[in-house]
């Protein structure tokens, strides 16, 4: 449909600008005021193109702001933003739910439970192993129990997600609470309500690595998902190897998660709201939606996580607040436009 | 194509149809179809009957490759024990040798010759193409994207829609009698047009065997008159149609060949006038039945008086 290319044409390279500027100006945005010119001086020194473009580097100072403080945390937000919009649109096509969504269905909390678990045994290098662990182990559970209470419906798959995202979360608060040192209340809701305000180079690199590849990977499955739109049997019909499918794909939406979380806790309802948003303007199919919720989730949580940090400064909110504040009502609509039919 | 004659078409058995063997079929242990065999001839409708739970939509299922439930089974005749005990023996051909292959009487599916079971699960959607019963989604899917999921085997998984995947859908479109309906939304239809855009879906495939899962429930007779009448289109076309039906009436006045099912086995198949009899419908349906000629068609027409 000429409609949907021409759509597809300019959505990407407008999603994109719109997420590169976003991270330009949010970078600008904090206790200490930066322009945007320093912020590309501060680049360009670390791209080592400054004396190319003869732009003079900034002081140390300045520079630490941007390049060690605000711009790693901006980043790795863009890019948890980007992996969980994503698995939130792989999620609701491949079981058909609306409702599906890597916070809702268990997946985060089961992922901050593996890592709470990994980094209190002092191994912090198997952190995302022990996330992605823990995000499989919860999504197993969470269907299981859904399938144990009978037919597995959107409805009944959610109540059971949460059983198995609060069991989760209370674990991860015991696991904190047992072996507290100072900061265990600011630990707990870092974990719990998610934030990237300790984010590094590295959180980055894991981050954003994994929504690279990962996230590639699953954006390029849009025919896949496409074929699930009228349930099993009619994707068995297009030629798809349903089972095989479904399981590559959970597998890769629960690496992706469980890499996500190890950097910045369990950030509710951006997997929800995202996809439903830009199925307004793409309609249900992939091609479009996948690479587009991936870069309007990044803008997301970069505002949603500058808004954070600056709303009651020099307070600072977990992002996982911002997100649920928008999220839950949009949540509510859903569950009553499905209660509705 | 001819006004609604389907004598007219000659089904030429000689033709190869599709033609499945030994085809049966256990849900929970419980044996849905029994050593079931199909001959349906090449470029004709085929009505699949058989009163509910006689096995007709696994059947299509099990046909179409797509059944998800349950597995195959040696049927009856060749008794359960017999298979068990042949898959429990240690196979004289090696290891490799699944309990499956071992057994008597491996189900075999072929059409124009060529085994549905062994092709490729992505050339088989190019060859055979099934339209479930109402089947729906609650995303916002326009009528058209949703027929351009027929073209999903016709290229690479990584490709968008080309033109010629477009041509394709408007083409199914306009044959299935849904061109007007290219812009609604799936989830605005009515069962009949949803019906249409289903059936739109699978001419997108270019299918060339097409299976239908009660393609006329739920429709009024205009809209049941209409689905048969762009089935018979088909047939005519050389696209060979089986499709389940309920309405009695209905097979007899658009079939060309017919399949009736009872308790998972088959029970009557042939041309419609040796099927239609009071002989082999009374004892299936339970019911007392007169069959009289249509005083327009000449074509069979069923007055069912309760048993």
């Amino acid at each position: 449909m000429s409609r949907t290319s021409s759509l597809s044409g300019l959505a990407l390279p407008a999603a994109a600008l719109v997420l590169v500027l976003s991270v330009g100006v949010a970078v600008t945005i904090g206790p200490a005021d930066l322009a945007l010119p320093e912020v590309g001086r501060s680049l360009a020194t670390h791209l080592g193109v400054d004396g190319f473009l003869g732009l003079e580097p900034l002081s140390a100072l300045r520079d630490g702001m941007v390049w060690q403080l605000r711009m790693p945390r901006i980043l790795t937000a863009a890019a948890v933003g980007a992996g969980l919009a994503l698995c939130g649109a792989v999620m609701q096509s491949l079981t058909r739910n609306p409702l599906a969504d890597p916070y809702l269905l268990g997946l985060s909390s089961g992922a901050s439970l593996g890592a709470v678990l990994v980094l209190l045994a002092g191994v912090p290098l198997l952190l995302p192993v022990a996330a992605f662990a823990g995000a499989v182990g919860a999504l197993a559970l969470a269907l299981a129990l859904a399938g144990a209470l009978g037919a597995i419906t959107p409805t009944r798959t959610v109540l059971a997600g949460l059983a198995i995202s609060q069991l989760c979360a209370a674990a991860v608060s015991f696991v904190i609470f047992w072996s507290a040192k100072g900061d265990a209340f600011r630990e707990v809701l870092s974990w719990l309500m998610g934030s990237v305000a300790s984010a590094t180079w590295t959180s980055v690199a894991i981050a954003g690595g994994a929504v690279l590849v990962l996230g590639t990977l699953l954006a390029l499955t849009g025919s896949v998902l496409d074929a699930f739109t009228f349930g099993d049997t009619a994707a068995a019909a297009l030629g798809v190897p349903v089972n095989r499918a479904r399981w590559v794909l959970l597998i890769g939406v629960a690496l992706l998660t469980g890499a996500l979380v190890s950097q910045s806790g369990s950030i509710g309802f951006v997997g929800l709201i995202l996809p439903h948003a830009v199925r307004l303007f793409t309609g249900a199919r992939h091609r479009l939606l996948l690479p587009l919720s991936a870069l309007a989730g990044a803008s997301f949580l970069v505002w949603a996580d500058t808004l954070a940090r600056t709303i009651f400064e020099p307070r600072e909110l977990p992002v996982g607040i911002v997100t649920a504040a928008i999220g839950a009502p949009v949540f509510a609509f859903l569950l009553w436009k499905g209660n509705r039919r | 194509m001819g006004e609604g004659a389907p004598t007219e078409q000659v089904p030429s058995t000689q033709r190869a149809g599709l033609a499945a063997r030994r085809v049966s079929w256990e849900i929970d242990g419980r044996l849905i179809l029994d050593g079931v065999a199909v001959l349906t001839p090449a470029g004709a409708v085929t009505g699949l009957l058989g009163p509910n739970g006689s096995g007709k939509s696994t059947l299509l299922r099990v046909l179409a490759g797509v059944q998800a439930a349950g597995r195959a089974v040696s049927p009856s005749g060749a008794t359960s024990a017999a298979a068990e005990q042949s898959a429990a023996a240690p196979s004289a051909t090696g290891p490799s040798a699944s309990p499956a292959s071992v057994s008597v009487s491996p189900t075999e599916t072929t059409f124009g010759g060529a085994d549905l079971g062994a092709m490729p699960r992505r050339e088989r959607a190019r060859v055979l193409a099934l339209v479930e019963q109402d089947a729906t989604t609650d995303l916002p899917l326009s009528v058209l994207d949703a027929v351009l999921l027929g073209r999903i085997p016709h290229r690479s998984l990584l490709a968008g829609d080309s033109d010629a995947d477009r041509a394709a859908a408007h083409a199914a479109l306009e044959a299935a009698g849904a061109k007007e309906l290219a812009d609604r939304e799936v989830g605005t239809l009515s069962g009949g047009e949803r019906q249409r855009v289903h059936m739109a879906r699978a001419l997108a495939q270019q299918p060339r065997l097409l299976l239908l899962d009660e393609p006329t429930n739920h429709l009024d007779i205009a809209a049941q008159l209409q689905a048969m009448r762009v089935l018979r289109d088909l047939a005519a076309d050389g696209v060979t149609v089986v499709a389940a039906l309920h309405d009695l009436n209905l097979a007899a006045s658009t079939c060309d060949h017919l399949v009736l099912l009872d308790h998972g086995r088959v029970v009557a198949a042939g041309p419609v006038d040796d099927v239609l009899v009071p002989a082999v419908l009374e004892p299936v349906y339970g019911v007392r039945l007169d069959v009289l000629p249509h005083p327009r068609t000449g074509r069979p027409v069923l007055a069912f008086e309760q048993g």
